[in-house]
């Protein structure tokens, strides 16, 4: 639990960003046609008012009311979207990118067979998660990075800010990009299970914002990363024990 | 693989796309302007890649020790499309797709409707446009996306993230739309039982009136306070946990209750208790956040040690009166990861091995799904970090007798028994399914199946199983729901896999499981990952049904192979359910029939248990008693071949080949048309 709000969540309220959906719009190559305005019933929607065997539209009330029927041409709408959304976004990917670096230097710096391929589940998980968090974010119209309003080591009023949490300092990954075999694998796995409960911490504090998760996008992927990184601690975890203890021998 | 950019280089393309204007997606301008920008180091591989987020990064290579999936199958390279994909299949014939319906579409044709300018403004477009259809799928992926599927009678009901939709499929090949049913909170897992429907709600928009409202933001803190804590507030409306439809009118169901959950519900298990016909029980598995006590009380989160009534650690039964389910409730929730000899409520670990030896408390501290199986008592879960076994025959007390753990697993997702319940398949759902998983470098270990041998209780690693087919860098693809088919004298299940598309796997050997149908699609979108695919497809009553995310409902049928033969397709339609909910596992019982008796005789025929010309007299008795309508000299000539059945059943090469044959034997003893 904090007692603070960390730092990296103070600038949650900047103003927005202007949208360029018609950009956006281009970069897939789809035209954007201004729509001609449309019947409000269609024939077919006409049908069901009177045919008993056309499908119907219902809309249940709580528990022990009485269901609505709604008309044939209902549509649906998506929830509100919480700024803590983007900024958990925004931010996961900062994260993940850290994530994705130690990784990248498992190959030149140790020979243990069992890191190697934990390396190569948590490179390719979460490098495949960026492209998806990017998705998210480039479709509503969002910057993909945090950093687009400060650069990533300053807050708003060029002090440095605090990294998301449990990245790894500067210091940390120097040390890391130094240390080669037994001593690279101890640090690796020491910095990716204090990395992992970092994204936790990201999780839950996405969770304890009124408003944020509504969209089902987020909400699955907030909670898959919270499942899948709880699970890669504890076998990181049993490989920091299984390290020492051969050590022992 | 290529060296990952630094996040400072990173943002330094990102600014120099920014300042260039670019007229790309980033071409948004910051309210505030940007501090002096550090300078790029070098420049960008792929410039495309680093500035278009929706193009799809290739896999990794493979790890060392590892295979990926094939790419010469034809179900690689289909040609993409929402409706008019490519398609590849074998052994399986598509025989319809029915659309999602308008109400579970994201609302944009009518540019007067204020919920359409609404949702225009959520997404910062102009009024009065169009949003493109590729980008309202991907704003709208999962919130309108298909889930699970029960089956009652000639009833099929389709789970939504945003409600239910009821079909009549009295003529499975032109399955009808009866009811859509407008109730958001996902994933919308369902299950039926006679005039009850359940289904799963877990989101934080959920409401217990079915409004699609959601709940709304919290404002910004007042200046000077931004540092405080400030969780949500409650909200006497939200639901998360499972509601209960009264279906009597499935033209208009009502809700007759809303049994709320601290973690809410992602999947729910229905359970028939056979000695208890005026209950049924509901098994949920919450994965999700447990909310505050405010809200709903006694929720609390926290590690045992810290707080020993967390609400993590623990399934959650709910007793549903079937006379009453206004009444339904709680009424146990049981610390199914304790450890005997400690009473460590935590007591199970995902160690990363298939040895059991070194387990030390740990936080597996949630299952996704179960499957019950009254017949023999047991259950099997799919749990996080482990794969259980729990006895079920107190329901509200189930108790766990083994678990397992797996060094390829990323998350235990769902499981299924054989028949004869000697066999568990497992699933991993690497990824939660949002991501593509299957292409030709990810490794076939890794988001597959995993079958393991059940005896005596415990379980034990036999193989895994992925799709065969390797599948592109835009489709969604792991491991996900399937249900057995029921043909005698095999096990075989089938098998979604998202964008991968529906797999037919044998498993009857445990050790060698082969596909032995499929059908697949191309993918939604060729530039970019639009989620879609089948997230269930099982058998009922003679067809499989696939439930699409995206575009709809699939309606199959199979059709005969060298793998698979008429009378086989033949003798599994000879089942007939009343209803199906899969995670409720039914003893299939196949009748005396001469159909049966012909699907063994085929599947002999296929392994060479009995050479050819013994194969062929089968064929020829039994051709005749069938055509004599089983005169009493055909029945005699049948019975008269039991025996040495039963010799060759003795020395049969296989297990499977022995059933085969004894299982032939009774039916030519007491042959029924």
């Amino acid at each position: 639990m904090f007692s603070e709000v960390p730092k990296w969540k103070l600038d949650r309220y900047r103003p927005r960003t202007l949208h360029s959906p018609i950009a956006s719009a281009m970069l897939f190559g789809i035209f954007l046609a201004a729509s001609a305005p449309t019947a409000l019933f269609s024939s077919a929607a006409r049908a069901q008012q009177t045919d008993p065997n056309a499908p119907v539209v219902v809309q249940p009330g709580a528990p022990g009311q009485p269901t609505k029927r709604l008309p044939p041409t209902t549509k649906g709408i998506l929830p509100p979207r919480s700024q803590a959304d983007v900024e958990f976004m925004q931010g996961m990917i900062m994260h993940h990118s850290q994530a994705v670096e130690m990784t990248a230097l498992i190959p030149s710096h140790t020979q243990n067979k069992d890191l190697r391929l934990l390396g190569a589940k948590i490179s390719s998980s979460q490098s495949d998660e960026i492209k998806l968090m990017q998705r998210w974010l480039a479709a509503r119209g969002e910057s993909i990075s945090m950093a687009m309003l400060g650069m990533p080591d300053m807050d708003t009023k060029g002090q440095p800010m605090r990294l998301m949490p449990g990245m790894l300092t500067p210091e940390q990954m120097e040390a890391l990009r130094k240390a080669k075999g037994p001593e690279f694998d101890h640090l690796f796995l020491v910095g990716m299970i204090q990395h992992h409960n970092g994204a936790l911490i990201m999780v839950k504090d996405l969770f304890d914002n009124a408003g944020a998760g509504q969209d089902a996008d987020i909400f699955n992927f907030a909670t898959d990363a919270d499942n899948t990184q709880r699970a890669e601690i504890r076998i990181m975890q049993a490989m920091l024990e299984k390290n020492s203890s051969e050590e022992k021998r | 693989m290529n060296r990952i950019p630094s996040a400072a280089f990173r943002i330094a393309v990102a600014f120099s796309i920014l300042c260039s204007g670019a007229g790309r997606i980033f071409a948004q301008a910051p309210a505030t302007p940007a501090p002096a920008q550090a300078p790029a180091k070098e420049p960008p591989k792929d410039q495309d890649a680093q500035q278009n987020p929706f193009i799809p990064q290739p896999a990794p290579p493979l790890p060392p020790g590892m295979t990926g999936s094939d790419t010469n199958d034809p179900r690689y390279k289909l040609t993409p499309g929402l409706y008019n994909a490519g398609e590849a299949s074998m052994g399986i014939k598509h025989l319809l797709l029915l659309k999602k319906p308008d109400a579970f579409q994201l609302g944009t044709d009518n540019p007067d409707d204020p919920k359409v300018a609404q949702t225009l403004g959520q997404l910062g477009l102009p009024a009065g446009m169009k949003i493109p259809k590729e980008l309202q799928m991907v704003l709208a992926q999962l919130a309108f996306g298909n889930s699970d599927m029960a089956f009652e009678g000639n009833h099929l009901f389709q789970g939504n993230f945003y409600g239910i939709t009821i079909y009549d499929i009295s003529d499975p090949a032109k399955a009808a739309l009866l009811t859509t049913l407008v109730c958001p909170g996902g994933q919308g897992d369902v299950s039926v039982y006679k005039n009850l429907l359940f289904m799963s709600v877990e989101m934080p928009n959920g409401r217990l009136d079915c409004g699609a409202q959601g709940f709304p933001p919290e404002p910004p803190p007042p200046p000077g306070e931004e540092r405080k804590q400030r969780l949500p507030a409650a909200q006497k409306d939200r639901f998360r946990g499972v509601r209960i439809f009264d279906i009597t009118d499935v033209k208009n169901p009502k809700q007759v209750a809303a049994v709320q959950t601290c973690r809410g519900s992602h999947t729910h298990t229905l359970l028939v208790d056979p000695n208890d016909k005026d209950n049924v029980y509901i098994y949920v598995s919450g994965t999700s956040f447990v909310r505050q006590p405010e809200e709903l009380a006694g929720c609390s989160s926290g590690t045992p040690d810290k707080n020993p009534n967390t609400a993590l650690f623990r399934i959650e039964v709910i007793k549903v009166p079937v006379a009453a389910p206004q009444d339904a409730k709680i009424v146990s929730s049981p610390r199914v990861f304790i450890d005997p000899r400690t009473g460590a409520i935590n007591g199970l670990n995902n160690g990363g091995s298939h040895d059991k030896e070194e387990q030390k408390p740990a936080d597996t501290n949630q299952c996704h799904d179960i499957t019950v199986y009254s017949a023999i008592g047991l259950a099997a879960g799919a749990c996080s970090g482990n794969g259980i076994i729990l006895d079920i025959k107190d329901p509200a007390n189930p108790k766990r007798l083994d678990a397992v753990n797996d060094p390829n697993y990323s998350y235990w997702h769902s499981a299924s028994f054989s028949n004869d319940g000697t066999k568990v398949v497992f699933t991993d759902e690497w990824g939660g399914g949002l991501g593509a998983r299957c292409r030709p470098n990810d490794p076939n270990k890794w988001g597959a199946d995993a079958i393991f041998h059940l005896k005596d209780d415990k379980l034990s690693f036999a193989s895994y199983y992925k799709l065969p087919a390797a599948q592109g860098d835009t489709e969604n693809c792991v491991a996900h729901n399937g249900s057995l088919i029921p043909v005698p004298g095999r096990d075989i299940e089938v098998q979604a896999w998202y964008q991968g598309g529906v797999s037919v796997m044998d498993f009857t050997d445990a050790a060698h499981p082969t596909e032995i149908a499929y059908f697949d699609r191309g993918p939604i979108d060729p530039k970019m990952l639009v989620l879609g695919g089948d997230w269930s497809a099982y058998w009922y009553n003679g067809h499989i049904y696939g439930s699409e995310i995206a575009r709809g409902l699939d309606v199959f049928e199979l059709t005969p192979t060298n793998f698979l033969t008429q009378n086989e397709i033949d003798a599994a339609k000879l089942v007939r359910v009343a209803v199906l909910n899969v995670q409720n596992q039914q003893k299939i019982e196949w009748p005396a029939n001469l159909v049966v008796a012909k699907a063994y005789v085929d599947q002999l025929q296929r392994s060479q248990a009995l050479p050819a010309d013994r194969i062929a007299v089968l064929q020829k008795a039994i051709q005749s008693a069938e055509k004599s309508h089983l005169n009493k000299t055909t029945r005699a000539k049948l019975a008269s071949m039991a025996p040495s059945l039963e010799t060759s059943a003795t020395t049969a090469k296989s297990p499977a080949d022995t059933k085969r044959l004894q299982s032939l034997a009774e039916i030519l003893k007491h042959p029924s048309a």
